[in-house]
């Protein structure tokens, strides 16, 4: 096979002249983490109520945030992602939706990416929360009770600084796969880091270089993850559990 | 208000009936392989050789840190084209081939995860029977390990496959028609996008819910 190797196409100006190559992979990383990571703070936030909420003793509201887990689970992730960008916009009032429509598409992409993301995943963070919460003895939220705290109190003070710590291993690797899956927001053209890969082919006649380049920055993603949660594991582990001090 | 306007879908059944089997058959598929391959990985990996062990390992850890979607774009864009350099043949349609082996090799890693636990759960003595019985380590792996890891592994194998199933929509980036695919197509084709994706998503749901309802039962069972 004659391939001619070529790693210094990386560092050839792109045809705007801007920036190079790599300039270009460092965007698409930089959108690849800023997608990740927004969507990450959504999917703890919603994920957290979603979860707290599935455990408390109302029925109304532990089945609402029931249906929320199935139907986020229930449906592939690029369904949903393209039910936030090209449906939603038709359902919402016009008014609103046209002013979505009229846009920066980037600013578009982005925000139906974003809450796809953060959505979805708060559904699996939301099946930790409540794991972690029923892991607990039931005498916890009853010494609580037996106290004199509110419900509210139970959770704040007694209920969830546990089951958090408890939870943070699975937590790592569904933070993990945040990263992961921004790459379906390739689908809808937000130029993330993939979206790079393929470009690369277009433009440069290099693909192997660009598909081994883009496939190491994500490995590196997952390292730097990784050894990050790991720190933050052996920081907030509980002693005297599986793994604890 | 938006008027919706579901007058396009009866007709395209037929089309979306296909996109199912094309998506079920690279679920099946990759099951299937994904399942065998994945045992040997696993056993691999628990193997006693190092570079074994070394090499399954890398093998799932690699595939496991890399998005799917890339997956599917390197066996579509990058590896057809070396083997026509290695081959020098014209290849014709390879979308749905390559998508097969994209999923297969894919979902090999993650299974083997489950079945490495599924393994390490079984109880040492089972191991130390099987040898104290004169069976060789091979055959202990395969007719007294393996029987019993499986069987506490079914709800998981099957949680992951209905995850499979969801993925495999995902093929919508080589422009391959599975059911999403075709969905999409339909939708573009007559304007009524919205409809046919709150279609497709309906019956995503339908199957997807329905499996993993059956799935609970079946672990309930399991588990007494």
């Amino acid at each position: 096979m004659n391939y001619n190797w070529n790693w210094s196409v990386f560092l050839t100006p792109v045809p705007s002249g801007e920036t190079t190559y790599l300039g270009w992979l460092f965007t698409g990383l930089q959108w690849t983490v800023a997608l990740s990571l927004s969507a990450w703070v959504i999917a703890l936030v919603v994920g957290s109520i979603v979860g707290v909420l599935r455990t408390v003793p109302n029925r109304w509201l532990s089945s609402f945030a029931a249906v929320y887990v199935e139907c986020f689970r229930n449906v592939p992730l690029l369904v949903q992602l393209f039910s936030w960008y090209f449906v939603l916009p038709e359902l919402l009032p016009p008014a609103l939706g046209n002013a979505y429509k009229q846009s920066d598409p980037l600013l578009q992409q982005f925000l139906a990416a974003m809450l796809c993301l953060g959505l979805f995943t708060a559904a699996r963070v939301a099946e930790q929360v409540r794991a972690g919460i029923e892991s607990l003895p039931r005498g916890q939220k009853n010494a609580g009770l037996a106290m004199g705290f509110t419900l509210a109190q139970v959770y704040r003070h007694v209920l969830l600084p546990m089951a958090f710590r408890i939870i943070v291993p699975p937590l790592t690797s569904e933070f993990l796969n945040i990263f992961k899956n921004s790459a379906v927001a390739t689908t809808i053209g937000l130029i993330e880091l993939s979206r790079q890969a393929q470009q690369l082919v277009d433009y440069t006649a290099q693909p192997y270089e660009a598909f081994i380049a883009v496939t190491l920055l994500y490995v590196c993603i997952n390292v730097t993850v990784m050894f990050l949660m790991r720190r933050l594991e052996e920081k907030v582990r509980v002693p005297g559990f599986i793994g604890g001090k | 208000m938006y008027e919706f306007d579901w007058s396009s879908i009866p007709g395209a059944l037929p089309l979306l009936g296909k996109g199912l089997l094309v998506t079920l058959e690279v679920t099946l598929t990759a099951i299937v392989v994904g399942i065998g391959w994945g045992t040997l990985l696993a056993v691999a990996r628990l193997s006693s050789n190092r570079l074994l062990s070394f090499l399954a390992a890398g093998y799932v850890n690699l595939f496991r840190s890399v998005p799917l979607v890339m997956v599917i774009l390197w066996f579509y864009l990058i590896v057809p084209q070396a083997l026509k350099g290695l081959f020098g043949q014209d290849i014709g349609d390879i979308r749905l081939v390559s998508a097969l082996v994209a999923f297969a090799l894919f979902e090999a890693a993650y299974y083997s995860e489950i079945i490495r636990a599924g393994i390490q759960s079984v109880p040492k003595g089972q191991v130390a029977a099987g040898l104290a019985l004169g069976l060789t380590p091979g055959q202990t792996m395969r007719l007294v390990v393996l029987p019993q890891a499986f069987r506490n592994m079914i709800p998981l194998l099957l949680t992951q496959a209905i995850i499979l199933f969801q993925d495999t929509s995902l093929v919508y980036v080589i422009g391959l028609s599975d059911f999403f695919g075709t969905a999409y197509k339909v939708g573009d084709r007559d304007g009524r996008l919205v409809e046919l994706l709150l279609f497709a998503g309906a019956a995503y749901f339908v199957i997807c819910f329905t499996v993993s309802r059956l799935v609970k039962h079946l672990q309930a069972r399991f588990i007494k």
